[in-house]
């Protein structure tokens, strides 16, 4: 699908056939902002991903964690990009109205080992810019999280960690970046590259594409396009993670993202409630060699079983509403590489785990600022950007359309509860279609309103919402109602 | 068009409405409720369904064995929600279709979001008769791929008979109970074979007036002691791997859809957001024989409670209710004393789960329970206080899968003021 740009700001030779000035490979939270950073220029930008909708990797399925990288490597890119995207997204959630709740985080010790481990966390946060952690003694402990399991020996306090809507992000980037100009381009999977002189041919599944610049934020696929580009400087290893996700009857038990402390045995899981109003509980961490593998495993949800009934045992006696298998783009190195090319044009955005989610806004400044360096791409400012997208909300902490009773009153398709687990109505299903970037499968028009994400996985719903996707919500016309 | 609202937000309902009675569930249980209520009332009787017409699982249901017990003939599923309707409305009954109750706004007040608008729903005595429904994969920890292709009978019954779509040609169902033949049947209809039924009993479940003649006419084979270890294909199904409990052997069974059958769960979202205490076997609110929870004037009744009888049962505890809603709505007030019952090894739960000084017998004076375990010839028991009250030979078996029922003259020699009953078998 593609969606033409709406300013003329390409330099294009043919009208068949622009010259972009910068090609971002990969719609994840990354590219994403990526392009709608450079799309605030005079730039022509296109926004390509190998999947038919934004957001299908490595985006989709992490821990949704706005994190204020109190536990990064001090000094390190991956440590002052979390810093700074951390305060970008969370201005931009409060602008376009994606769904955050600053619930706060605690790191519970449970051995002599990692409560050591404590005051040296609590320094590593202060080094990452991040003062406020408190560590705390079992009893805070139990008073903040009252139905985690016994032998916790006391904790650390991380009052500024929150949840956040991680696909609302995605794709609130995404509609800005194409509301600013950016060319969308899904299904074009890059098969090769041809560097030339002035500009560069990407061979792609969806057809060839001209670009002055290639920047790749392909997450999983970023090491491929690497080689495209003559190197070899990193591999990535699909990392599986498997989360639990309980049913919203759990919520009342954990109102705080229950985090592991770092240990010599390795990485424990965290609890954390959802702005979907659910408890999670993961990941595991598998790295396999099939990129698109997110099936879940017998022994992966074993391990979750195992490790929850040590951290909150009343929480396994809820209902399992989804299991989910998310792949994360784990390298050999540590820290995010984010290097130019300058002779190729070709800047490489790689190595970015699951913090991308936090860093992605800071990410794109950051490779603003780089390709702007090398002094062979001019970033001039447009003064005519549009207004942030308003995003649909579909977290729990906001007025959801079912509440409305003046919205439904305007428009009786948002009164027509269609997924009764996750309240979503015929009315925010409709006007997925009529969006800056509508869904193309059952899974996007999931991500997009939470329908069908609830507890009953479809028993009630499943035909009403597969029909409302097959006609596109024709059926349901705005200011009438529905019979 | 925009994402955003044009009209400012207001949480403020539309309209509130004052019935005397609100029943929330249009399935069987609800229906034969509203029809013994309206027209015995000065107020409205009201019942909400949030589905787009009134009736219940039944109405996915496109083959007879509906009604025997209270219509005295059997007739389909969609006849069976209809009649069940009509009598309703002829009795002047108000079915609000398209209408969630989403929260409590009062003791016996609800919210709910409808086309008509967001509403505030001020009932003098409320009926939960919300059902129950089949645990999908993920609660069920069934691993594997993420693929097309896997569906409950609730899922399947309504891609089928209410949307007319098409499944698979090479199905695999998981349980081999009544519904599970009721997904046999379903699947049959749209052209799809039904290659395996996997149980983890050591035999199937249903009534053998169903197994046998399904086996004939199917040719459908249960494979016993066994659970589903994986599911494999993508984007859609091709096989399903499955294990023999005894042995551990693993197998991989060629199939394009699964049906994941029975393990049901009430809809007790309703029930929990009110605090009412929970039965923690079946997860249904805690009721006594007259059908009332914990909160005053709130009752409830049908599969919300018996997780899952038949839609002739669950409509008669809507008749059962009726008389026990007048009353409180009189003024009669139950008597403080109450014993609660708890089912014991091999049951799973009883239904009632209390019982009260001077109340009446339970709906058709049985109680309901669910065994884990086959009994063919069971003997029940009833122990209060180490002292047992009741033993009782019940001449039909006791088979997991479906309700076992126990005429309720077992509760007899109870004391209401003594300690916790235990029901279990002699064995």
């Amino acid at each position: 699908m593609t969606t033409a740009p709406s300013t003329g700001a390409a330099s294009s030779g043919a009208a068949a056939a622009p010259t972009y000035d910068v090609v971002v490979l990969g719609a994840g939270i990354v590219g994403s902002a990526i392009a709608r950073t450079l799309a605030g220029y005079r730039l022509s930008v296109a926004l390509v991903d190998a999947r038919d909708d934004v957001g299908e990797g490595t985006s989709k399925a992490n821990t949704a964690i706005l994190h204020t990288g109190f536990d990064a490597k001090p000094g390190s890119l991956e440590s002052r990009m979390v810093h700074e995207g951390y305060h970008l997204l969370g201005d931009y959630a409060a602008a376009t109205g994606i769904p955050v709740e600053r619930v706060g985080a605690i790191l519970v010790a449970w051995d002599a080992e990692q409560l050591g481990n404590l005051p040296g966390l609590q320094e590593k946060a202060v080094a990452n810019g991040y003062p406020h952690t408190e560590i705390v003694a079992a009893d805070e402990v139990y008073r903040q999280l009252p139905h985690i399991g016994p032998g916790a020996l006391g904790g650390l306090t991380v009052p500024g960690e929150s949840i956040i809507c991680t696909w609302t992000t995605n794709f609130a980037l995404a509609t800005d970046a194409v509301r600013r100009g950016a060319t969308l381009l899904l299904g074009h999977r890059c098969t090769g590259v041809t560097v030339e002189n002035e500009t560069t041919v990407l061979h792609t599944e969806g057809g060839d594409l001209r670009t002055r610049w290639v920047v790749n934020a392909a997450g999983l696929g970023a090491d491929l396009v690497d080689q495209h580009f003559g190197y070899d400087r990193f591999h990535v290893t699909p990392r599986r993670g498997e989360l639990l996700v309980f049913d919203k009857q759990a919520r009342p038990l954990v109102d705080k993202i229950v985090l592991p402390v770092p240990s010599a045995v390795g990485k424990g899981v965290l609890i954390s409630p959802t702005v979907y109003g659910n408890v999670m509980l993961g990941p595991t961490a598998e790295d396999l060699t099939d990129r698109t593998d997110t099936g879940s495993s017998e022994s992966g949800l074993a391990f979750l079983r195992e490790k929850g009934q040590r951290l909150m045992p009343r929480l396994l006696e809820e209902e399992v509403t989804a299991t989910y298998a998310g792949l994360r783009a784990a390298t050999e190195f540590s820290d995010y590489v984010i290097e130019v090319d300058t002779d190729q044009r070709y800047l490489l955005a790689g190595g970015i785990r699951s913090t991308g989610l936090t860093s992605g806004m800071a990410v794109a400044e950051h490779v603003a600022g780089l390709l702007a360096d090398t002094g062979a791409l001019e970033l001039q400012p447009r003064d005519d950007l549009p207004d942030p997208p308003r995003m649909p909300n579909i977290g729990e902490a906001g007025l959801r359309p079912y509440q409305d009773a003046a919205r439904i009153a305007a428009d009786p398709a948002y009164g027509r509860i269609v997924c009764f687990c996750e309240r979503v109505t015929a009315g925010e299903i409709r006007d997925t279609f009529a969006a800056t970037i509508p869904p193309t499968t059952l899974e996007g028009l999931r991500r997009r309103t939470r329908v069908q994400n609830g507890r009953c996985q479809g028993f009630y719903c499943g035909a009403e919402v597969a029909e409302l996707f097959a006609t596109r919500g024709a059926g349901v016309p705005e200011g009438q109602v529905q019979r | 068009m925009s994402a955003t609202p044009t009209t400012p937000s207001s949480t403020e309902p539309s309209s509130v409405l004052t019935p005397d009675v609100v029943i929330v569930g249009a399935g069987p249980a609800g229906l034969r409720a509203a029809s013994e209520l309206a027209g015995q009332l000065p107020g409205q009787v009201l019942v909400l369904e949030r589905e787009r017409e009134a009736g219940g699982i039944p109405r996915h249901s496109d083959h007879p064995g509906y009604g025997m017990r209270d219509l005295g003939r059997f007739v389909t599923g969609p006849k069976y929600a209809r009649l069940l309707r009509e009598k309703a409305q002829d009795a002047g009954a108000t079915i609000l279709t398209e209408a969630m109750a989403t929260d409590w706004a009062g003791p016996r007040s609800l919210m709910v979001t409808s086309p008509q608008g967001r509403l505030r729903v001020d009932a003098r005595s409320v009926v939960l008769a919300t059902g129950a429904r089949e645990r999908p994969r993920a609660a069920r920890s069934i691993p594997g791929d993420r693929a097309h292709g896997i569906y409950t009978t609730g899922t399947l019954q309504n891609v089928v008979h209410l949307k007319h779509g098409t499944v698979g040609k090479r199905a695999v169902v998981v349980g081999a109970e009544l519904v599970s033949w009721s997904a046999v049947l379903t699947l049959k209809h749209a052209g799809c074979e039904t290659a395996l039924m996997t149980t983890s009993y050591p035999q199937s479940e249903s009534y053998w007036l169903f197994h046998r003649p399904g086996r004939m006419v199917f040719g459908t084979q249960v494979a016993t002691r066994t659970r589903v270890t994986r599911i494999i294909g993508r984007p859609r199904v091709q096989a399903v791997e499955i294990e023999h409990l005894d042995t551990g052997r693993r197998r991989l069974v060629e199939c394009d859809t699964v049906v994941l059958t029975g393990d049901w769960i009430p809809d007790n979202e309703l029930a929990r957001a009110a605090g009412l205490p929970l039965d923690p076997g079946s997860l249904g609110p805690l009721v006594d024989t007259a059908l009332r929870t914990d909160r005053p004037g709130v009752f409830a009744i049908g599969n919300a409670l018996h997780p899952v009888d038949t839609a002739d049962i669950a409509a008669l505890d809507g008749a059962a209710v009726a008389e026990h809603v007048r009353g409180y709505l009189d003024g009669r007030r139950p008597a403080p004393d109450s014993v609660r019952l708890q089912a014991e090894a091999p049951f799973r739960w009883v239904a009632p789960g209390i019982l009260r000084a001077g109340d009446p017998a339970p709906p058709r004076k049985r109680l309901l329970l669910w065994t884990d375990e086959h009994v063919a010839a069971p003997r029940v028991v009833l122990v209060q206080d180490g002292r047992v009250v009741a033993r009782k030979r019940v001449p039909w078996p006791a088979a997991p899968g479906r309700v076992f029922r126990v005429p309720s003259d077992v509760l007899d020699h109870v004391d209401p003021r003594g300690g916790t009953v235990t029901v279990g078998l002699d064995r």
